[in-house]
Order: structure tokens, then sequence, then C-alpha cells
């Protein structure tokens, strides 16, 4: 429609032209045709054409729509065609639209101009995706070696923590985790979850100061070139465990590479590695033993020098016969004193006389797998399990044993002609395990045992210096000869230490199914520091969030309504942490009306034995630290908590953001921001709903969806977003 | 004339026996059974030397040591320390206290006259 008009619009100008340069031509043909006539030629002139001007305008008129008509394709080709070429190129400078320009009425050389235009705009097109795909396959691989660190990591035995200079926690894993969970005040609570976390201070387990004074010497020792500057410190925390923790630091990546960097830059942190290591039991055995020692040594030293005495002034041969008897007494006291001093010792330290070779843990099923391979490799023997624990975990040196039960197999096997073996393990009481190596019928006497055990290990081709008997008592164990008469069966057995009974919980715990691997870490953090901001000024997506929920007994917590549960996870970077929550039920120390039970499903009877809000909030209070608090119609839930107050002495003070409100701001003209609405208008799949955690859940992913909608109406950080929360409408109804 | 010497130790079972050694070697002896005594029988007797043991009640044999050299007239006396305590750092201490010879328990008796003997004659 506009190019008809425009075009109507040229036509009509260049008509108008052309008749306006006609009249004039023709004035001024008239005029000259006029001054060449005599005075009485031109008034019969005048008078001849006096009364036929309109003739005269018509004819012109008629010309000049003529050359209109004849001039119109000239200015298509010519004046239209380029300029509706350069409006369409415009439009494809400006974005991104894959059109093709065409100028088919245009003049060939504007033809030939859109076709170069075309050619372009497809270069640029094209390179446009390269450059998406590079950055897409760089940014890609990054992500892949992010995943493979944390994988890495996440397997690693010793705990790893990663934090910013500031120290938050960046990365961590799996075993750091379960180390933390050690050190939390409340571990059934909070699983530890309160200590450890992406973003979290490790401030909350560690002095500050020992940190920074253990920063200072690593910055000492890069500033004196160091090979390998690192700090180690013993620290005990506030439950009392004993942590070696060794400090690395995290160097800052120069752009440029490393080449002709100044000193400075090739020195500055970005932040530091923690290796913790839980030495509270090392420690105490170690402490043991020294008892031991000490005991068996000083203890020992005055009682023999009264009996060394003794003995030697008895030698006197001319000591009265009243001394003699005195100095036998003396002998005979300290002798019996010494041991039963001795017996004591002993039975007090029986396990900490373990030997100190380092065993690894092993479960037992494991192990036995291990044994069957490696005898089936020495004997070609096939061997069967007669009977296992299930559950149990070895302290092993699992690679010298091996050795052993090979050996022992093939020995058996080329001596006494054996050709069936079986293995058993089952536990023995008092954290010991039983290991047999059984086989049917020949029995052997006590001096071919002593000798298997004392010969060196060798097996097919490897030989080896030790013994049975070395391997074992590295075990701190026993090794013996057995028979079962009644079952015509002979045996081999090795008593062996199992692991410690904590140390398998967890590991169990550990073991648990999870998921929560990639959410380990967070490297954008290294690019943190909070010291720039005041919160209000921070942008949201550069906050941690705790993102909450409570079922109640009833909506009245004036009236004596009380939590029964709370839920909570967090929020980081934009970037939903599942798999650091918080899930506590709470006993609410009264009845839970029946009819709020069909809503969050909590009965009295899985209530009870809970622990109750004062010792949960203080877990939960500690989850919440540093962070700001979501909740969706936050008011209600935020009553609960400052009621509470008094009671507990802990108050919320963190800033406090309502997804109901915040919804409002988006949807100002939607009917209900009720959290199914809201979660159903920006499709976000409802699982676990009304568990204080599934709610929880929801409201998080209803917030995160909702930050980008703020951002696109200029709300960024948390002050703005918490003065557009106050303006609307619900902010003015008073709960 | 005889040495007056000193044995303070709170076990009488080695008492007996020390006693008994000194008494035949020819020494006059005197015993005292913790380090306040000790300290006692020290200023009252000035012996030329004492058989300390490191560990008695009230004062140990560190101690009752250093009051001794800080003492104008005690401070020649010799100091044979007879310590449970063996590690190295027990003997740097004794020796650093002061002592003029330390023996560990269990000790030979006849090394220990000998050890007496030879700080007696000790040029002075």
């Amino acid at each position: 429609m506009r190019r008809d008009t425009g075009l109507l619009r040229a036509m009509v100008l260049a008509g108008l032209a052309a008749f306006a340069l006609l009249a004039l031509y023709t004035l001024a043909v008239g005029a000259l045709l006029g001054s060449s006539l005599a005075p009485d030629a031109q008034a019969l002139l005048g008078t001849a054409l006096g009364t036929r001007w309109p003739l005269l305008v018509m004819a012109c008129l008629a010309l000049a729509a003529l050359v209109a008509w004849a001039v119109q394709p000239l200015v298509r080709r010519w004046a239209t065609a380029p300029a509706r070429l350069l409006e369409e190129a415009q439009v494809l400078l400006r974005t991104d639209a894959q059109r093709s320009l065409r100028s088919d009425d245009g003049a060939p050389v504007v033809q030939a101009l859109a076709r170069m235009l075309n050619e372009l705009a497809q270069q640029r097109d094209q390179l446009r995706q390269d450059m998406a795909a590079q950055v897409a396959q760089a940014s890609h691989g990054v992500a892949q070696e992010r995943n493979r660190l944390a994988a890495l990591m996440s397997e690693l035995t010793q705990s790893v923590v990663v934090c910013n200079l500031d120290g938050r926690i960046l990365l961590y894993n799996n075993r750091a985790r379960m180390q933390f969970r050690a050190l939390s005040a409340a571990p059934q609570l909070a699983d530890g979850a309160e200590l450890i976390g992406l973003g979290r201070s490790v401030y909350a387990v560690f002095d500050r100061k020992l940190v920074a004074h253990a920063l200072d010497s690593v910055q000492q020792r890069l500033q004196r070139g160091a090979p390998h500057p690192s700090a180690q410190f013993v620290t005990t925390t506030r439950s009392g465990q004993l942590l070696r923790v060794q400090l690395a630091p995290v160097r800052a990546v120069a752009d440029g590479g490393a080449e002709g960097m100044p000193a400075d830059a090739a020195q500055a942190l970005s932040g530091f590695v923690l290796m913790l290591d839980n030495i509270t039991r090392a420690y105490e055995d170690e402490a043991a033993q020294e008892r031991l020692l000490h005991g068996l040594t000083e203890g020992s030293r005055g009682a023999l020098a009264n009996l060394q005495a003794a003995a030697e002034m008895l030698d006197d041969p001319g000591l009265p016969p009243g001394l003699h008897d005195r100095f036998v007494g003396v002998i005979r006291e300290e002798s019996q004193a010494m041991g039963r001093r001795l017996n004591a010792l002993a039975s007090q330290n029986a396990q900490g006389l373990a030997t100190r070779w380092p065993l690894e843990e092993m479960l037992g099923t494991d192990f036995l797998q291990a044994a069957r391979q490696r005898i089936g490799q020495t004997t070609g023997l096939r061997t069967s399990v007669l009977a296992q624990d299930e559950a149990l975990w070895l302290k092993l040196d699992s690679f010298a044993l091996l050795q052993c039960l090979g050996y022992l197999a093939q020995r058996l096997h080329g001596e006494f002609e054996i050709k069936a073996l079986h293995l058993r393990l089952q536990a023995a009481g008092g954290q010991r395990a039983h290991l047999d190596l059984v086989w049917t019928g020949h029995a052997m006497s006590t001096e071919t045992v002593v000798s298997w055990e004392m010969d060196p290990l060798a097996a097919g081709q490897e030989t080896s210096s030790l013994t049975v008997r070395d391997v074992v008592q590295r075990h701190g164990g026993e090794f013996w000869f057995e028979r079962d008469r009644a079952r015509h069966q002979a045996f081999f057995r090795f008593l062996l230490p199992l692991a410690p009974q904590a140390e398998q919980d967890q590991r169990d715990a550990a073991a648990l199914p999870g998921d929560s691997r990639p959410e380990y870490y967070d490297f954008d953090l290294f690019a943190n520091t909070e010291s720039s901001h005041a919160l209000d000024e921070r942008r949201l997506v550069d906050l941690t969030f705790t993102v909450f929920d409570t079922e109640t007994t009833g909506l009245n917590p004036a009236g004596g309504d009380e939590i029964i549960q709370v839920g909570a996870t967090r929020l980081l970077h934009g970037r939903l942490l599942r798999g650091e929550c918080f899930d506590q039920l709470v006993d609410p120390r009264r009845d839970i009306p029946a009819a709020g039970i069909p809503i969050h499903g909590i009965t009295p009877g899985m209530v009870a034995g809970k622990p109750d809000i004062r010792s949960v909030l203080p877990a939960f209070h500690a989850f919440a630290q540093d962070t700001v608090l979501v909740a969706h119609n936050a008011a209600f839930d935020m009553r609960f908590l400052q009621l509470k107050e008094k009671a507990t002495g802990l108050r919320f003070e963190q800033p406090v953001l309502d997804t109901l409100l915040l919804s409002a701001v988006v949807h100002p003209n939607q009917e209900s921001h009720r959290l199914e609405a809201i979660a159903e208008r920006l499709s976000i799949a409802v699982v676990g709903r009304h568990t204080a955690l599934g709610d929880a859940l929801v409201t998080a992913e209803v917030f995160q969806k909702l930050i980008p909608l703020l951002a696109e109406m200029g709300i960024h950080t948390l002050g703005q977003a918490r003065e557009a929360a106050q303006k609307t409408y619900y902010a003015r109804l008073k709960y | 004339m005889t040495d007056k010497i000193l044995i303070a130790d709170d076990e009488p079972n080695i008492l007996i026996s020390l006693e008994y050694l000194m008494k035949r070697e020819g020494f006059e002896v005197h015993l005292a059974r913790d380090g306040n005594e000790a300290l006692a029988v020290l200023q009252r007797e000035r012996p030329r030397l004492v058989l300390l043991d490191v560990m008695m009640p009230h004062k140990s044999g560190f101690e009752v040591c250093q009051a001794l050299r800080a003492d104008e007239a005690l401070k020649h006396t010799l100091v044979l320390m007879l310590s449970a305590k063996g590690r190295e750092t027990d003997i740097a201490k004794g020796r650093a206290m002061g002592a003029d010879a330390y023996m560990t328990k269990p000790f030979s008796t006849k090394d220990l006259v000998l050890a007496v003997r030879s700080l007696l004659e000790r040029p002075q």
C-alpha cells in the first residue's frame, strides 16, 4: 500500500512538474511569438486565442499527462526501486532476519546491486553462524572440562574445598560434605548443609584469622618463588574434632599468557584450595600409643631400679639376715606390682597396639571377588564362596593379603592336590572378622602350617620377601589352621580387623544415590567479591537465596498455631541447588487439627519424637545465614518465625522477597497469584506440593523464572525488587 | 673424715637399698622422702652430695636442685639426679637445673657407687 501511494504521488508530482514546465514553455513561446508580431497581429492572435485558452491548457495538460505516463517506468526503475532496495537493506542491517532482497522492477544496475547485497548478507550470516558454533563449542568444552573436574573431585577420598578470596565455597566434593557433616553441631538436622554449600562462607567452620595467616605464608612463599607454595594448619572445630588443613593457592590466570607477565600478576591469588583431613581418631590413637609406651618405659624404670638395687644388695656376702629378708620382700613386691601394671596396660591398649601399617577399607564382598580371581589365576582352580556377611567392611592391605591367599592356594593345590577351594567371610565379634580358606579332607601337621607361614610368598612368577606371618602382623591379626571334623573340612583362618563402625556409617551415607554431583561447583564465584556493593544494590542474579516454606498446624500464629515442617532450598547465581536442601519435621508440642492433615499430610505420629522448634530453628538459621530469604506469601511464614524470636533468641534479619508480590509485579492483571496458578502460568511442573520442601522447590523455580521477567521491566537489583513489590496492590493488604 | 650423703626418694623400696649401699661404702647417710624434707635436711646437715630423685611429692627433684643452686650456703653441694625419666629432654633439663650427674633408672649399684666416688674426688 505504501509503495502504491508513493508511486501515485511520484506520478502526480511528475505530471504536475511536466505541466508546469509545459505551461511556462508555452507562455515563453507565446511571449517570444508575440514580441516578434506587429501590434495588430498581436491583437488578432489575442482574440483568436483568448477564447480558446482552455483548449490550450487542456492540450498542455494532456501533453503533461502523456509525458508523466511515459516517464513513469523510468521513475520506477531508477528512483523507486533503489529507494525500496535501500529500505530493505536497512532492515537487513538492523535485524538478523534472513531474507533475500529482490529488485525485479529496478534497472539492471539496481538488480545487480540487490544481488550483491544478498551475497554480502549471506556472507554475514555465514560468519555469524560460524562464530556462534565456535562459541557454543568452546563453552561446551569448558562445561565438559568443569564437569570432568567435578566428577574427578567427587571420587577423591581426600576432602577438597575450593574457595574464592572471600572464603566463599565454589567447589566441594562428596568427601568434604561428609566431613562437614561430622563437624556440624546438629548433624541430624541440617545434615551439615548449613556449613558446606556453594557460596557459603568457609569461615563458619574455620577461624578467619587462621586462614588469613595461612594465606599470608603462602603469599610469602609465592614471593620467594617457592615451587609448591602451600601452608598447613591443624585446628579444632566447635564440635571438638581435630582437622588438619592444607591450603594451596589458586592463582589468577593472566589473560595474555604466562610469558612476559609481571611478577605481581603471576602471584595474584584468586582463591584457595583446602584439603581437609580429620585426624581426630588418628591423633587419639597416637596419644593412646604414646601413653602405652610411656607407661611401659617410665612406669617400669622406677620399679626396675628398685628390683635391681635390691638384687645387687642380696649379692653382698656380709648382709645381715634381717636385711636379707627385707630385700627379698622388696623384690617380691616390686615384681608383682609390675606384673599387675603390665596386664592393666595391655588390656587397655589391646586395640591401640594394632600395627601402624596403612590399611585401606574395603567391602568384604569386593575382597572375596578379588580373591577368587587371584586364586583362579595362580592355580587355575575355581573357588566358591561358602558364606559371607554382606555388609562387612574390612581394613586391609588387600594386595599383600591376596598374595597370601594365592600362595596358600598354590601350595594346597601343588603339595596336597586339593582340587576345590572355598572362601568364607564372617564377623567374629570385637571389630574383627574371620576370613577362611576352606578345603575338604586333608589335614596337615602343625609343622607344615608353621613352615608355610614362615616361607616367603611365591605364587606363579611372583615372589615376595614377605611371609604369611608378616602380612598377618601388618593387619594386627592372627592366622591358624583348624579342622572341622563334622564336615570333613579343614581351613586356614585369618583374623582380620574390621573398619570402625562410624566410618561404615559414613560410607553408607555417602553411597546413597544422589545426582547432586554437578551442583558441587560454581566457578563464577571466583569473579565475585562481596565487599563491592551493599546488598540492596546487588543484582538478583548475583545473590544467594534461601527459598523456604513452612507447614503449620493452622493459620493463626498468634493464636497458638505452630510450625510442623520446615523445608528450604538454595538458589545461587540463578541456579537451583537441589543437592543442598533443608527438610525437617518439627514436633509442635501441641495437637495437629484434623482439618489440616489432608492438606499437609502430616499426622501427629509423624512428628512424635522429632526435635521441637527450639532446636530446629537454630539449624535453619545457620542454613539461611548470609542469604536473602524467599517465600511465597512470605509475610505468613515470617510471622511464625518472628514469634519464635524470643524463645530461641534468633532473629531473621536478612532481606525477604515474596514470590506472590513479585508475581503481581510481573503480571499485574492476573487474577490469581496462588503458587499453583503462577507455576502453571510459568509452565513449571509441580511435584510434591504441600510438603514444605516440595513447596519450597516450586517457589524456588517460580522465583528463578521471575528474575528474567523482572529484568525485562528494568528491575535488576534486590533494592529495586523490594521497592516494586511494596508498590503492588497485594502488598497493601495486611496479612 | 666421712662424707655426708643425702638420699632423697619417695620410694621406700629403693631407699632401703641405697641406704645400705652407701653406708657400706662408708658414707654418713641421711634420708628424705619428699622435696620439702630434702631441702630441710640439706639445710640442717649440709651434705657434700645428694642423690636426688626427680619425681617426688611436694617438690620435684628439679625444683629442689634449682633452690639449692640459688642458695649461697648450699650451692656447692654435689647433685646426682636419679630418674625414671629417661628421655634426652629430661636429661637436658636436669643438667640445666644444675645437676652434676644424671642417672636413668634402672642402674647398676656398682655404676652408682663409681659415679658418686668420681664426683666426690673431682677437684672443686
